[in-house]
């Protein structure tokens, strides 16, 4: 099969990358473009470990092809702090213990900083529902929810 | 030195106290490298080749055509993993889990592996390998397995732990017994008895990370193995030992583990990986699937549970009974043995009786479950005995406080308690604004209690302080959850130094000795005594390096927040030196300072909990909600009280699924019906409520700081106690797990036709 060329920007960055045409883009992220942050925890967009914002919009990326991002904005975890700045939800996370094993946060720091994009006053009721679709089965999401209620209120703050 | 592991009482300077994790940071910012994050040059793509039948004969494997096709590098079959194991039955079982033999055993069983240039070409390699299979019939239920009728899943198993030796093999490889007493005089004093029967469905641990490593075997005999497990130390013995390498030669590197939860405790894939790294000559990168996961890795038992509990008119209990069977997978373990054990723990009994049967079926081999076996047996008994109060008309929390275990009891598994917490999270709970709450309609509140062991085990620690003072902290048990925030606490605690000058990590097995695998809860138990230890052991040479800066006897010198400070009126002039002080002039006084501690961390203290939730019934659809819920524990000592928290809430949850939904389903085929997050469904943030909790703190005796293992214990009462709610918001009594809203309906609908 022959390779796609794709020329996207991810994490403000211009890429360009060959992918075959029925690869995923989380397979082009993870091992062509060696941005292992973004994870695969089940590839049929059942777990959302490997969320990213597609375009200003949450998606899986085990559910997208490498070549539609053709022309288009990725944003990953690898991209949220500002140099050694965390993001708010970052620092949120860790000041409360919202992750034990962290394998779920890079997609959970994704969708919520989707979630609070457009919806920068959530009840925990939209928290909760706004983060359904990604699976944590370390924390029994108390203390996540817990991190983008707080992040939420720095946020507005800011 | 010899280390004194007995608890005293201390006024703690760091332990207790929240501090952010060392590893946090790269686990927010994606940088923290987990089991398929790792790459080589020149790595192979790894694939395996599973059977779709539950039981079957494997008459021959074809893999000519695979080996031809261009960019398959090797194509590997149980020929290519000679038998290494020399009689060791469960080394033979690793070995046939796997990579089959001569039978799959199981839906998923691996039956052969290629390693080619990407996963294009591994997947239609996968597709060229032809397998004559002969199906054999073939049993999933664990009941139907235990009949004489049923199919056998291996023809050399003859029970083991019956009177005589039985003069026909059977599915049942164990039956066990514990308890003291006279059960049937017991229940001839009883004034109410109580006798149910109840069914756990299987379920799975559910870590989000699939199984991956990356093996590489190079010429001259040496590998290395890089791979999220629980305990890479145990990897490396059985891969070296099913692939006849002596363990120096092989090195494994833990990951950073996306959960494990019991579930990576065995090896399933690694010893594949490693034998086509063999025969590639290339490094090999094996990931599991989602798909694979479930089907090939090692969920928990399903079972099937007989409680029989009598007791006296005031209350007292007189006698309790429970026969346990559990299903294995197609390999013997001892997973009824352990829920018979655990049963009745909770409670002081004069005559108590379990007994346990160990059941082979065609699935996957059990592998531990957070608590492994324990909160099967606690559903059953906990929904018994809060019947049971029911019938004599006591309130459930005083029926179980008046028949708790105490300091003395002797435990229904043998032993005789120390100082416990089952009395206290039961008063806590009794007096916690939750159990005064209003309920509205159909809504029902349960509780109930949960025991686990916790264990201890084989540690290995290094302590080795820099020039400038700072820290490094090597530990041998894998961080499944914030421990290295923990010991790095404990280290600082016990040098008197803050916690950011200290940096632990999780050394390979060439950098440390044997240390036995996280679980069992020991991480923190068995890796903070460690950690004392050799930080005593640092002190000591700290204190003997001072004592020459000063030129004093080392007598005279004591360790006090950080500092040797000289003891007597003569010394008076002499000040104190700090920790950095005296690394500064290391190379000076005799070399690097460093404490090493290697020991078996004995007493790892038992644990007790009591949750209350509350349900809503939809009586319509049989739907339930969970609209709050509290989990009370025992932890000895909280190291890091955030993290502790996060292990009770956590676990919490777990059983909220189990409880309320998750189940492998088997087709008539035997096959697995559900294999993916989408049709096995686990709770999701929008499922739960905040888990609240509150941490009981009764010294363990066997540890210094009176730590007890906390991970587990959490997941013991929740089917228990979701299922006394649900009986108590729909008046019908639940007994097989998990209750689906068909199933509520089914016994709703049931109890209305009478
Ligand atoms: S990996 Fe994409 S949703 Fe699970
Ligand atoms: S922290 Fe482990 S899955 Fe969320």
């Amino acid at each position: 099969m022959a390779g796609v060329a794709v020329s996207t920007t991810i994490n403000g960055d211009s890429v360009e990358y060959l992918c075959q045409p029925d690869e995923t883009l989380l397979d082009v992220l993870r091992d062509r473009l060696g941005l292992t942050g973004v994870k695969e925890g089940c590839g049929t967009g059942d777990c959302g470990a490997c969320s990213i914002i597609l375009d200003d919009r949450l998606v899986c990326s085990c559910l997208v092809l490498g070549a539609e991002a053709e022309g288009r904005r990725v944003e990953t975890v690898e991209g949220m702090a500002h140099g050694d700045r965390l993001h708010p939800l970052q620092q949120k996370f860790l000041e409360h213990a919202a992750l034990q094993c962290g394998i779920c946060t890079p997609g959970f720091l994704i969708a919520a900083k989707d979630l609070l994009a457009k919806n920068p006053d959530p009840s925990e009721e939209e928290i909760r529902f706004g983060l359904a679709g990604n699976l944590c089965r370390c924390t029994g999401y108390d203390k996540i929810v817990r991190a983008v209620q707080d992040a939420a209120n720095v946020m507005k703050g800011a | 030195m010899n280390f004194d592991p007995r608890f005293s009482t201390r006024n703690f300077a760091s332990v207790g106290t929240r501090p952010i994790r060392p590893d946090g940071v790269d686990k927010v910012t994606g940088r923290a490298r987990y089991g398929a994050d790792f790459n080589m040059a020149g790595q192979l793509v790894g694939r395996v080749l599973r059977s779709p039948h539950a039981h079957a004969t494997i008459r021959k494997i074809d893999t000519s055509k695979a080996e031809k096709l261009p960019g398959v590098k090797a194509v590997i079959t149980a020929a290519d993993l000679s038998d290494l194991t020399d009689g060791d039955a469960a080394m033979y079982d690793i070995l046939d889990n796997c990579m089959a033999r001569t039978k799959a055993l199981y839906d998923g069983h691996a039956v052969a592996a290629v390693a080619a240039v990407d996963a294009r070409t591994a997947r239609q390699a996968l597709k060229l390998i032809e397998v004559d299979y002969e199906l054999l019939p073939h049993v999933t239920d664990v009941d139907e397995a235990m009949k004489h009728s049923a199919p056998l899943i291996n023809d050399a198993i003859f029970t083991e732990g019956l009177e005589e030796k039985p003069v026909k093999p059977s599915n049942v490889t164990k039956r066990s017994q514990f308890g003291h007493g006279d059960v049937h005089q017991g229940f001839g004093h009883a004034d109410f008895i109580v006798e149910r029967s109840f069914k756990t469905e299987q379920t799975h641990q559910g870590y989000i990370e699939p199984h991956a490593c990356v093996a590489s075997v190079s010429s001259d005999g040496t590998a290395d193995l890089w791979v999220c497990t629980q305990g890479h130390f145990v990897y490396r013995q059985h891969c070296a030992q099913l692939l006849g390498m002596e363990a120096s030669k092989l090195r494994v590197t833990s990951s950073e583990i996306g959960g494990g939860f019991g579930g990576k405790t065995h090896v399933w894939a690694e010893p594949v990986a490693l034998a086509l790294s063999r025969k590639a000559g290339r490094p090999v990168k094996l990931v599991m699937t989602r798909d694979e996961v479930f089907r090939a890795s090692g969920p928990t038992s399903a079972t099937s549970i007989d409680v029989k509990i009598g007791a006296r008119k005031d209350g007292t209990i007189t006698a309790a009974e429970a026969t346990l069977r559990y299903s294995c997978g197609p390999y013997p373990g001892s997973w009824a043995e352990i829920g018979a054990m655990t049963a009745f723990a909770c409670y002081k009994l004069e005559n108590v009786k379990t007994v346990g049967y160990e059941v082979l079926v065609n699935r996957p081999k059990t592998a531990a479950y957070r608590a492994p076996s324990a909160p099967m047996a606690a559903f059953a008994v906990e929904s018994a005995v809060d019947e049971l109060a029911k019938e004599i008309g006591m309130d459930p929390v005083d029926f179980r406080i008046r028949n708790a275990a105490q300091e003395g009891t002797r435990s229904s598994y043998g032993p005789v308690y120390g100082p416990i917490g089952i009395g206290p999270t039961l008063e806590a709970v009794k007096n916690h604004p939750h159990m005064k709450a209003p309920l509205g309609k159909n809504q029902g509140r349960g509780m109930a209690c949960g025991f686990w062991f916790n264990f201890g085990g084989q540690t290995c620690t290094d302590l080795n302080i820099g020039m400038d003072g700072s820290v490094s902290l090597a530990v041998g048990t894998v961080d499944v959850g914030g421990s290295r925030a923990s010991l790095s606490l404990v280290a600082a605690e016990e040098l008197g130094i803050a916690y950011e000058q200290v940096k632990a990590i999780v050394a390979d097995t060439s950098s440390l000795g044997y240390n036995d695998m996280t679980d069992g809860s020991r991480g923190t138990f068995s890796s903070s005594m460690a950690t004392i230890s050799a930080a005593r052991n640092a002190i000591k040479v700290l204190r003997e390096r001072a004592a020459q800066m000063w030129d004093i006897a080392v007598d005279d010198v004591v360790w006090e927040q950080g500092h040797a400070v000289a003891k007597g009126e003569k010394h008076g002039n002499l000040g104190k030196l700090s920790l950095k002080e005296i690394a500064a002039a290391s190379g000076k006084t005799g070399g690097p300072i460093a404490g090493h501690s290697e020991l078996v961390a004995d007493g790892a203290g038992v644990s007790f909990a009591t949750h209350i939730c509350d349900i809503e019934v939809d009586p319509e659809t049989g739907a339930t909600r969970v609209l709050r819920y509290t989990v009370v524990q025992d932890a000895g000592k909280a190291v890091h009280p955030t993290y502790v928290e996060g292990q009770y809430q956590g676990g919490a949850a777990q059983g909220i699924g189990w409880a309320l939904n998750e189940e492998y389903i088997y087709g008539k085929d035997g096959r697995l019906q559900n294999p993916g997050f989408l049709d096995y469904r686990i709770p999701v943030c929008s499922d739960l409520p905040m888990i609240d909790t509150q941490i009981l703190e009764i010294p363990n005796p066997n540890h210094p700081y009176g730590v007890r293992g906390v991970g587990e214990t959490s997941i013991v009462p929740p089917l228990a106690a979701i299922a006394n709610a649900v009986s108590n918001a729909a008046g019908v009594r639940m007994s097989h797990i998990p209750m689906s809203p068909p199933r509520i309906l089914a016994a709703i609908e049931a109890e209305r036709a009478g």
